[in-house]
């Protein structure tokens, strides 16, 4: 299972905690377990990447193992640590401003 | 026993306030949403249980909330807003050429007939129709497609379309407003548009009375003469006696014609309301006086409605869709501001009293009358 950390206002808008798990087949990439989280929860379509061209949302960012993972190519595969579940894919509400 | 319910939209949520026809003491719930731009929130006219809000963010877009208990819960619907075909162009603030690009849902406008159907007009200027309760939702192509689309510019706020009026008597005939390109009318459902800007004159745009780019603020009309419509545009305040096919100024006495809402009192056809502002660069009431001003002519006469608002040291301001009306009698007149007081009249605009004094800035007010 991939571990996944929601940002407050998605928390609040799928009725789930800080972390969720989604079972992904096959490669482990951005597209796949956002594909994924979509599926299981369809109120966040939409809310982190555009549902026709799947581009991140401007203010959105994606970060693992400390990482900033957002200019990734979404098909890009995610660190072992995110694949193996010991570290989370962090959905991060980029900090704008004052 | 009768009672209203006042839904407000404001920067960091959703407020509901409630009273008894006395319409004196308030119950406030909320914020619903919070910390979501709530843009506008509306009741059905045929089941008062049926509210839809938008609900936005510049962080995660656009979701769409339904509630079919009268707002005690809340449900998201569909959130997808695909133009209608190939989108093209509007003209961008430099001139040039711009990608049409969904950004956020300002109104929404459900049925007079069918607590299902409701229509959303969004930024950049589209409207679309939901049949199915907000769960999808599909572009009437026929305004941006009405020929003039690129040459339509955004004013300050975006190319918003943010009012939307059905008449009442004829069911393929509807009303919408967008700045800054005008108002068009559909007599054929929204199959096809007319531009109804014959007799608007704004200094700001090259051709003063062209066929589009008008900054039209908002327009009123009372359900029982659809044909007499009333606007506020950026600057000026006029008055249309055919369905939009020839406007006048009836901006008459007021302080300032600037401002951006405008209603009309609920069994007076030729009571209106208004709320000036000093200027489009100022934004606030003239001399730090928050004035209603109530036409009860249609226009021209006007006269300040001050009491119970503050008279000194007020630098608010009133948005387009922040102010509505009840249909008890007395009529109750409703208006928020970007201070975040939400003030009542429960006499018609003669005296008001802050219903709440200290939500966020408020983009919205609408009004559920009960039974």
């Amino acid at each position: 299972m991939i571990r996944v950390a929601l940002p407050q206002h998605l928390q609040t808008l799928a009725r789930v905690g800080a972390e969720v798990e989604v079972d992904v087949s096959g490669s482990v990439t951005q597209r796949a377990v956002l594909d994924a989280l979509e599926s299981r929860y369809p109120v966040l379509r939409g809310t982190i990447r555009d549902q026709a061209t799947f581009k991140r949302r401007a203010f959105v960012r994606f970060y693992a193992c400390e990482e900033d993972l957002s200019h990734d190519p979404p098909d890009t595969p995610l660190p072992d640590a995110v694949v193996r579940g010991s570290e989370p894919f962090l959905i991060i509400g980029a900090l704008a401003g004052g | 026993m009768s009672g209203v319910r006042v839904l407000v939209g404001t920067r960091k949520g959703g407020f509901i306030l409630t009273s008894d026809g006395k319409r004196d003491s308030w119950n406030v719930t909320g914020p619903h949403f919070g910390g979501w731009e709530i843009y506008h929130i509306k009741g059905s006219p045929v089941d008062s249980n049926r509210i839809y809000a938008s609900q936005s963010s510049g962080w995660f877009g656009q979701v769409i909330q339904r509630s079919n208990d009268g707002g005690q819960t809340w449900e998201p619907a569909g959130n997808q807003f695909a133009y209608d075909g190939v989108p093209g162009t509007h003209q961008w603030y430099d001139g040039t050429p711009h990608p049409w690009e969904f950004k956020r849902v300002w109104h929404l406008e459900p049925s007079l007939a069918d607590p299902d159907v409701v229509y959303a007009g969004v930024e950049d200027a589209a409207l679309f129709r939901s049949t199915d309760g907000a769960k999808t939702w599909h572009e009437l192509p026929g305004l941006r497609g009405h020929g003039t689309g690129s040459k339509w510019t955004p004013g300050a706020g975006g190319l918003c379309l943010h009012t939307i009026l059905q008449d009442p008597t004829n069911a393929s005939r509807m009303f919408i407003a967008i700045s800054a390109a005008g108002a068009f009318r559909t007599d054929d459902s929204g199959q096809s548009w007319k531009a109804i800007t014959k007799g608007l004159h704004s200094q700001y745009i090259p051709d003063p009375t062209a066929e589009v780019g008008h900054c039209v603020h908002r327009l009123g009309m009372h359900r029982s003469r659809p044909d007499v419509l009333y606007m506020q545009k950026h600057w000026d305040v006029l008055r249309s006696d055919n369905a939009g096919d020839l406007w006048h100024e009836v901006s008459g006495n007021l302080p300032t014609d600037f401002g951006f809402v405008i209603d009309v009192h609920a069994h007076e056809p030729e009571t209106i309301y208004v709320v000036p502002i000093k200027s489009d660069s100022e934004h606030f009431p003239p001399e730090g006086r928050l004035r209603v001003y109530r036409s009860r002519t249609g226009g021209n006469e006007w006269e300040p409605l001050s009491k119970g608002l503050p008279q000194e040291n007020c630098y608010v301001n009133v948005l387009r869709d922040a102010m509505s009306v009840d249909t008890l009698d007395p009529c109750g007149i409703y208006f928020g501001t970007t201070g975040g007081q939400v003030y009542g009249s429960a006499d018609a605009g003669d005296s008001w009293k802050p219903i709440v004094r200290d939500l966020p800035a408020v983009l919205s007010v609408e009004v559920q009358t009960l039974s």
